[in-house]
């Protein structure tokens, strides 16, 4: 067969979702939050929820990630997503709600929010997007950076005695009597994308249950922040990022395992 | 034994030239544009060698901006 006989509606075995639209994603090439979005849409898809689905964007990068997914958004201050969503499912609680943050808003400025919101359980997907550097500001040291790494405000390397450890919040999160599942995955291989999804199809089947707060840490690449290719970055992360923070589920009190 | 043949199509103006989707395919089936560039100038992703697609779907999953339609079908 010619690959223009095979090209036939019936036979379409991968495509965009529908939910994610036509408009062009402002992120960098290769930026992993384009993954992830992919993720979100399909996951909203494949459980019919395109109609009670209601996301927090962040202050980040994923800003603008109303313009992309068509489901209701709300846009909170940077950090404070978590605060906005248990609000919003509080007050709808047949609604699908989730945040959709990075390691700046999560776990340095919305590090309250973050850990009140999960220690109360709120019935809410966090999908924390965690490439360990401020990516919309130009690549500054995030709480998350790794020791060594060199970023716009830490040229040598981020130094312990003068910036401290790297922040890894899910195990602090996990620790949490008001979370149910909490896990870290990655985006950066086809097995490991499919690993993802079902990870944020868990956690938004959790929030619709009530069984607590879900978070799906995602360990990304930000290749304009890092200064390497998509495909180096991808790499650089396997070698660096994985030894950090290290991927599978850190917590799951739920019956369904994955 | 039954063959599997893939094809894939990509939405050229849509690709901004990551690279992921060459480095993923397992039958080098994908490759960057070396001179042309897509409305925004990108050096977009084509399929240079369409004959080795199996349609597994590596490419359009890890596609970062959601260009790739994957199609399969087998052959009895
Ligand atoms: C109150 C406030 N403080 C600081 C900023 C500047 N700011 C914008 S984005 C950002 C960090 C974003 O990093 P991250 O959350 O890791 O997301 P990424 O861009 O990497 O996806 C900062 C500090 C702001 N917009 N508002
Ligand atoms: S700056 Fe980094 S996180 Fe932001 S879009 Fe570019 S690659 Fe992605
Ligand atoms: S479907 Fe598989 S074989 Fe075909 S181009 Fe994509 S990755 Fe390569
Ligand atoms: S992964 Fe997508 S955006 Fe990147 S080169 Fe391939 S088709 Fe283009």
């Amino acid at each position: 067969m010619t690959p223009e006989q095979i090209k036939k509606p019936e036979n379409v075995v991968a495509q965009r979702p529908a939910l994610l639209n036509d408009n062009t994603m402002h992120y960098c090439p290769g930026c992993s939050h384009g993954v992830v979005h992919k993720l979100v849409a399909e996951v909203i898809e494949e459980m019919g929820a395109e109609h009670i689905a209601i996301g927090v964007a962040p202050v980040g990068c994923a800003v603008m990630a109303y313009n992309y997914i068509d489901v209701d958004w709300i846009e909170a201050a940077h950090g404070r997503a978590p605060a906005v969503a248990t609000a919003v499912k509080r007050l709808n609680p047949s609604r699908l709600v989730f945040t959709y943050q990075g390691d700046g808003d999560l776990a340095a400025i919305g590090t309250a929010e973050t850990i009140h919101a999960a220690n109360r359980g709120e019935n809410i997907a966090i999908i924390f997007i965690n490439n360990g550097i401020y990516g919309m500001t130009g690549g500054q040291m995030a709480p998350t950076t790794l020791e060594g790494m060199v970023t716009a405000t830490t040229p040598y390397g981020r130094r312990v005695d003068l910036n401290g450890h790297h922040l890894n919040i899910s195990p602090l999160l996990a620790q949490l009597e008001g979370t149910c599942y909490v896990t870290r995955q990655s985006v950066h291989t086809a097995a490991a994308v499919r690993k993802a999804k079902k990870a944020i199809r868990q956690a938004f089947e959790n929030s619709m249950k009530g069984l607590g707060t879900s978070v799906v840490e995602i360990v990304s690449t930000c290749s304009s922040g890092w200064k390497l290719t998509p495909a180096k970055a991808n790499d650089w992360m396997v070698e660096h990022m994985f030894e950090a923070y290290p991927v599978g589920d850190i917590k799951n009190t739920t019956t369904q395992k994955s | 034994m039954p063959k599997i043949t893939g094809a894939v199509e990509i939405d050229r103006d849509r690709c901004k030239g990551c690279d992921l989707c060459v480095v993923a395919c397992p039958c080098s089936v994908l490759a960057l544009e070396t001179h042309d560039v897509n409305n925004r100038g990108y050096h977009y992703a084509a399929d240079v060698n369409p004959e080795a697609c199996i349609g597994c779907a590596a490419c359009a999953t890890v596609c970062p901006d959601g260009c790739i339609t994957v199609y399969r079908v087998v052959e009895k």
